[in-house]
């Protein structure tokens, strides 16, 4: 059923490619080839190993949700604590290799586009580390929503660029990002936050993010035995979900659900439901599933969580849904503040935003399966950056943003 | 150049591309001779050839449709062919347009509000041809647009609306297999870009090349600028050296010196943001009743003084 991707081209089935300006083509090969020859390096994953072990805290907990798990009544619920990691959400996982892979490749300076700002302070915060430049492209009412993040980046010494084009949020970042690559692309790396944009990007991010399932296979089959029946993740462009479920992707017996931003409901406008209402397009350098008009322009996404708010996904989530392995489902912002606040009060976690949308969906998914059954969610971040959103949101009564 | 029909090349295609094959074998043959490669001449192709003929350059002005309106759009074509424009870019607007700057990032959002599609933009070319513009037109567009329209749909209507040249910058040759085939088909040239960086690939990029070679001046986006990537020079040149096309220079153009600077080196210029820019400056001028002429009559005088 599902082959081996991507092939030379990039490409998972339809999707996938690299639909980027001449300029940036030499760049996105040599990166390609860069990539290959560490990724096999003893030394560069050795390196980037001790990293995340040292530096990072992994490997992150799977932790048995016991109050959450009876609440819900049904499967057993295991959480991926990627909140635990050093900045607080898995995004460092795929700093850390694209950046030391950024310094082998002798490139001193980095660019990173971020949303919620989680991947932004993961590259700031590798760049400090390994002694690179770091801007970071952040759409402007992302900045209003994630100001404490903002805030975090600059102490991290680096530079955040306000993107002021289109709708502002995290596409634009992206865009902005790609455009000052081109200008920039001989002394650069551009450290891509997701599991999105040109070959060899998603492959990247999904390998480096992969840690993620690698660990929870290992852990799962120590305490139970057993491979988990179902594993729920939350997509924006689909980094963490992608790392999750890749090393399962074999295990055909491992459901996969991804969960994605409904905002203020998929019947409204106001929403980020790429899979469930998208149709395939390019965006960003790569064929997906794309939220746009009937004559291709692409549709401004919303969500609470300004991780989840963007209209594309990347090219490896399109291939599984088509190809049937993956299902993708929508969460309202609602379901997944209830969700949120459920798992401060059950487990004393404040889970990120996006990674409420995955509780959410674990709420629904729990009851329908047996007690016998067990189900994986990958807490990919904690919830600290979202307290003040969260606050204006209770206060104008559900109407913030 | 070589512009009659070639029949060797027809019967090369064709079995190709009806039995699905589409084997390395068969696609050297189809593009062995780029020179030679249209059964039918291409408006664009004539143009820098009657060009050449006088040693002129030629002048390639981008507009973008529907900026500020469809009908100031066609009133600025009329005024373009009368300044002496050669070869017209008509930018179809799209909602994340990569490759350009500020200012056609900008023409494209109030374009966008005038509800401006691929379709539209098609009509624009169709209904600029009726008011008895003569010269060749390529539709500049980012690929989903033209994807979502479908490519059937798409490749009939810009042949029958008089479309001579298509550029899309963000679909690299790589990705461009069935583009070229159906552009082919339909006797569009789908131009190529090289860039300073595509050092080994201009060979691949130029072998599936058609009406001209568009060679991006510097790294970067779209937009007008006081120098060029160093070693800008040689980087035309060598271009030149690599092709029987034409070759045009484009990305930050956007005056008379500029253009002089290039016209001996390449066999024209385009200039974009500097003319949508000139535009953007009218716009209260071009809604205002009393100065729409003079107005019109300014972005005239603008694009006259880059012809040389």
């Amino acid at each position: 059923m599902i082959g081996q991707v991507p092939d030379a081209k990039g490409r998972y089935g339809d999707f996938g490619g690299r639909f980027v300006p001449e300029t940036l083509m030499n760049a996105l090969i040599e990166l390609e080839q860069s990539y290959l020859k560490y990724s096999a390096d003893e030394a560069f994953n050795a390196e980037l190993n001790d990293l995340l072990k040292q530096y990072s805290g992994r490997e992150t907990p799977l932790y048995y949700a016991k109050r959450l798990t009876e609440h819900f009544g049904g499967a057993k619920i295991y959480l991926k604590r990627e909140d635990l990691n050093h900045t607080g959400a898995h995004k460092i996982n795929n700093a850390l290799g694209q950046g030391l892979l950024a310094v082998r490749m002798g490139k001193k300076k980095v660019i990173a586009e971020t949303g919620a700002g989680q991947h932004g302070v993961a590259t700031a915060t590798v760049a400090a580390l390994l002694g690179l430049e770091c801007k970071v492209f952040m759409g402007e009412e992302d900045m209003q929503r994630q100001q404490l993040n903002v805030f975090r980046m600059k102490l991290l010494g680096a530079e955040v660029v306000p993107v002021l084009s289109g709708t502002k949020t995290l596409k634009d970042a992206g865009n902005e990002a790609l455009r000052y690559w081109v200008s920039n692309v001989q002394d650069t790396f551009y450290i891509l936050g997701s599991a999105v944009g040109p070959h060899p990007y998603p492959l990247m991010v999904r390998n480096f993010q992969r840690v993620i399932g690698d660990e929870t296979r290992r852990q799962i089959l120590e305490t139970e035995g057993r491979l988990p029946d179902t594993i729920v993740a939350a997509v924006g462009g689909g980094s963490n979900a992608i790392g999750m479920f890749y090393p399962f992707v074999r295990d055909g017996n491992v459901r996969f659900v991804g969960v994605e931003a409904a905002g203020k409901g998929i019947d409204t406008p106001l929403h980020a439901a790429t899979m469930t209402l998208g149709t395939k397009g390019v965006f960003q350098g790569s064929m997906s599933y794309l939220l746009q008009d009937e004559y291709g322009q692409v549709q401004p996404a919303h969500s609470i969580s300004a991780g989840l708010d963007y209209p594309g996904v990347g090219p490896e989530h399109s291939y599984l849904k088509d190809t049937g392995r993956a299902e993708y489902v929508p969460i309202t912002d609602e379901e997944a503040l209830d969700a949120l606040k459920l798992l401060c009060r059950t487990e004393g976690i404040i889970p990120a935003l996006e990674s409420a949308h995955a509780l959410a969906q674990a709420g629904k998914i729990a009851p329908e399966l047996g007690e016998d059954k067990l189900l994986v969610v990958c807490l990919s971040g904690r919830g600290d950056k979202d307290v003040e959103s969260i606050m204006a949101y209770e206060n104008k009564g559900g109407d913030a943003q | 150049m070589n512009m009659q029909p070639n029949p060797t090349r027809r019967t090369a295609l064709n079995p190709a591309s009806e039995s699905g094959l589409s084997s390395g074998a068969a696609e050297e043959a189809v593009f062995a001779d780029t020179a030679a490669a249209f059964p039918r001449p291409n408006a664009i192709e004539e143009t820098f050839r009657r060009l050449g003929e006088r040693r002129g350059t030629a002048l390639i002005p981008f507009l973008t449709v529907g900026d500020p309106d469809i009908e100031t759009t066609l009133e600025i074509i009329e005024r373009l062919e009368e300044a002496g424009a050669d070869v017209l870019e008509l930018g179809v607007p799209y909602s994340d347009p990569l490759a350009d700057g500020p200012v056609i990032q900008r023409a494209s959002a109030r374009a966008l509000q005038q509800l401006i599609t691929v379709r539209t933009c098609l009509d624009v070319a169709r209904q600029a041809r009726e008011r008895g513009v003569k010269m060749p037109f390529v539709l500049f567009t980012y690929y989903n647009p033209v994807l979502q329209m479908e490519l059937d749909a798409f490749f009939e209507e810009a042949s029958g609306h008089g479309i001579s040249g298509l550029i899309i910058p963000d679909l690299p040759h790589e990705e461009a297999e069935e583009m070229l085939e159906r552009a082919d088909r339909a006797n569009i040239a789908l131009i190529p870009l090289v860039a300073p960086t595509s050092s080994e690939r201009i060979d691949k990029i130029l072998r599936n090349g058609r009406g001209f070679v568009y060679c991006v001046s510097s790294l970067g986006v779209t937009g007008e600028r006081a120098s060029f990537h160093e070693g800008v020079d040689d980087f035309i040149r060598e271009v030149k050296s690599r092709t029987q096309l034409p070759v045009a220079v484009g990305f930050g153009i956007s005056g008379r010196e500029q253009v002089l600077r290039f016209s001996g080196l390449c066999d024209g210029v385009v200039v974009g943001s500097a003319i949508v820019r000139t535009i953007e400056t009218l716009i209260p001028e071009l809604m205002n009743a009393d100065k729409r002429e003079d107005a019109l009559l300014q972005i005239r005088e603008f694009v006259a003084e880059l012809k040389v």
